[in-house]
């Protein structure tokens, strides 16, 4: 009885050891649009096909601002899941300091990310002493106009290669009775214009001024101004776009009722998804038109620190299969994003990709908004902005008051 | 002494002992919780609660915050119309319902039912009801009054009373059982009493009844003032708080600066502000309610 007793142990004590440790990780995002979704179920794909275990999709509907508080609640609150996204930057900076994110130098070091993660910035933003906690999937970059070739035909005017001439088509367009700019009323995509305006129109170091160093009069400076004399243009041109998703926004340039609108290269994920050709049917201007400059923000996996071996070993696996040169290639590709290694085939990448793919190797690139402000002082500007664009009672010069109380009060 | 007469604590044993489970809950939970709030509340807690002492700090920025200064006076306008709408029509209901009509049972569960939606479902609901190109303002049009305007969710100067017509109609049905509940309590003698005097009806109601029913209108009148001051999932699905920072509201503060601004300190200062605008209605409330019964 009890030599079977230490047989039947010793087998089980085995089959622990040798058998497959195929489990299944939650992973949490907040890409829920049709590019977004194509996009990670390519992460899915090949997690599923590539190793033993079984990717479960935790899709928090509703944006960025929508999923983050829920996603947090869960690490801190001790349910956490598998991995998560986050922005670059400092979104999940007191979670790292907490110890609650794991530690994946080791997986860097073996899969050698210092060496491939170009530009290294984006490493940087996932180190904290000396350590790494998060694996960057991709490269966003906010600074795109977008336009739409069917509306400036119904207007009869030719498609704007600059900011200036967007602005002065835009009379036509209302008279077409089209929406000059398409822009979603939520505070991030106001307020992502708006920051792009200020990288695109005025010198870098404006906007390094006073997101970087804070700098409260920078901000409540001339050149400022200009940028809140044109988000005021802009919200004129924005005045009868009633929607509130950007991909409801990018939607109304899809089918020629609106003429143009500012936001990251994710837009592209959605001509895509409607089958619309770059140059074509649609056109795309880096930094508005007028810069030659992008910045590097996009999306990172952060992995919570789990109790379960298995699920630990399956992360470690996870997060070198994200920066593995096939699956950066497909997943970007569907995202619209730019990959995160200079080494990867992207030959079957659209125009507007390569434009990016150009400026990221030849021009400048900036620090994205995520990674020099707090999400906290980030949150404040989107008030602001929400209802400078709402209200247009509120002024170009009180609003640049309150927006140099609040970079004042900034860390 | 002591001895011969038994503690006072150990009157009644096992109902105190079957009480102890919820003492604490109220004791831990709520009282602990409460001050554990209030107590980070100055502190500049990012993400997560750290003990660092900053005084005012984080009351000073919240009352030069332009949008808690809109939320709270939304959240009047919204309080107070809310409360005497709810009871003016709740009130007339349940007396139009207590004239002994036919299916009354049946009037009464059309008029509950909203009550039974969450204000999620309330919220969307109305968002659509009242958006102009396919709700009121698009049937009336189409059936031929091509001038009709009604978008109350995107004008900002109405925008709040958009929400404050959702939050009507989902809640005045509750407001009416219970005052119907409150009605049926009266005694018929006294409708008796007044029709051999010959008091109209309406001077019956206003002298003689509503004052007998004041125990019902001071539950509802908590009910009521409790839902008013966390009203939060209703703006969240019918406006988002829109358009612009038109009907945003404090407990959504509160929520959008815990965690999407990632700042504890700012959102536990929003939360005490809540509770210090409770307690001075409650307490004088309570001192009156509870004070004057142990001397009467």
């Amino acid at each position: 009885m009890t030599k079977l007793q230490t047989i039947l142990t010793a087998t089980s004590a085995m089959c622990c050891v040798t058998a497959a440790h195929a489990t299944e990780l939650e992973v949490t995002h907040w890409w829920t649009s049709g590019g977004e979704a194509a996009a990670v179920s390519e992460l899915a794909k090949a997690f599923d096909g590539k190793t033993e275990h079984t990717w479960k999709d935790g899709a928090i509907a509703g944006s960025g601002n929508t999923a983050r508080p829920v996603m947090i609640s869960r690490i801190t609150g001790g349910d956490p899941m598998a991995a998560t996204q986050f922005n670059h930057g400092r979104q999940a900076e007191e979670l790292v300091e907490a110890g609650l994110m794991r530690d994946l130098t080791e997986i860097a070091e073996a899969e050698g990310w210092k060496d491939i993660v170009n530009p290294p910035s984006l490493l940087d933003a996932c180190t904290l002493d000396g350590k790494i906690y998060c694996a960057p999937v991709n490269i966003h970059s906010w600074q795109w106009l977008w336009l739409s070739d069917a509306a400036y035909k119904t207007a009869g005017v030719p498609v704007p290669t600059n900011w200036s001439e967007f602005v002065a088509a835009a009379p036509a367009l209302t008279e077409a009775g089209l929406v000059p700019l398409a822009m979603g009323q939520q505070g991030w995509q106001q307020k992502g214009a708006f920051d792009v305006m200020m990288i695109a129109l005025l010198p870098s170091d404006v906007y390094l001024k006073v997101y970087d160093e804070k700098d409260a009069e920078a901000a409540a400076g001339p050149d400022v101004a200009k940028i809140f004399q044109a988000a005021d243009q802009a919200r004129a041109m924005a005045a009868n776009s009633n929607v509130q998703d950007w991909n409801q926004a990018t939607n109304m340039l899809i089918t020629g009722k609106a003429g143009g609108q500012i936001m990251g290269d994710w837009a592209q994920g959605e001509f895509a998804v409607a089958g619309q050709v770059a140059g074509k049917d649609y056109h795309c201007l880096p930094g508005l038109g007028e810069k030659n400059v992008l910045t590097t923000g996009g999306d990172a996996f952060y992995f919570p620190v789990l109790d379960d071996a298995d699920k630990t070993a399956a992360q470690g696996e996870l997060a070198a299969l994200m920066l593995s040169p096939e699956v950066q290639v497909a997943f970007n590709l569907k995202k619209g994003s730019l990959p995160v290694r200079g080494d990867v085939d992207l030959s079957a990448a659209n125009d507007c990709m390569k434009k990016g793919l150009e400026v990221l190797n030849n021009a400048e690139t900036l620090p994205g908004g995520d990674q020099l402000i707090t999400q906290d002082t980030t949150r404040q500007i989107e008030d602001l902005m929400v209802e400078f664009f709402a209200d247009t009672s509120l002024t170009a010069e009180a609003a640049q008051e309150r927006f140099a109380e609040i970079i004042a009060d900034a860390e | 002494m002591a001895a011969s007469r038994p503690n006072r604590l150990f009157r009644n044993l096992s109902a105190k002992i079957a009480a102890i489970p919820m003492i604490l809950t109220a004791l831990v939970v709520f009282v602990g919780g409460t001050v554990w709030t209030v107590a980070y509340s100055f502190t500049s807690s990012k993400m997560l609660p750290k003990w660092k002492f900053v005084g005012l700090d984080q009351y000073e920025r919240l009352w030069e915050t332009r949008r808690w200064m809109v939320s709270i006076e939304n959240l009047m306008i919204y309080g107070i119309c809310m409360l005497i709408f709810s009871f003016v029509i709740g009130f007339i209901l349940a007396a139009l319902m207590d004239q002994k009509i036919r299916f009354e049972s049946t009037f009464r569960t059309i008029i509950l039912y909203p009550y039974a939606l969450s204000f999620i479902v309330t919220g969307l609901v109305w968002q659509w009801v009242l958006n102009p190109e396919f709700g009121v303002q698009h049937i009336l049009r189409s059936l031929g009054w091509e001038s009709f305007n009604f978008d109350p969710l995107y004008n900002a100067d109405i925008a709040i009373f958009g929400v404050l017509i959702a939050g009507l109609w989902q809640g005045t049905g509750l407001i009416m059982v219970l005052m119907l509940a409150g009605l049926r309590g009266i005694d018929q003698e006294i409708w008796k009493a007044t029709r051999v005097d010959g008091i109209p009806a309406w001077k019956t109601y206003i002298f003689i009844v509503i004052p007998m029913m004041r125990p019902v209108f001071i539950t509802t009148l908590v009910l009521v003032a409790a839902a008013i001051v966390k009203v939060y999932d209703l703006i969240v699905a019918q406006t988002g708080g829109g358009p612009g920072i038109a009907t945003e509201m404090p407990a959504k503060y509160v929520y959008d600066y815990m965690f999407g601004g990632q700042n504890l300190g700012q959102g536990f200062a929003a939360s005490t502000m809540m509770l210090l605008a409770v307690l001075i209605v409650v307490v004088p409330w309570a001192y009156m309610e509870f004070g004057s019964k142990k001397r009467g």
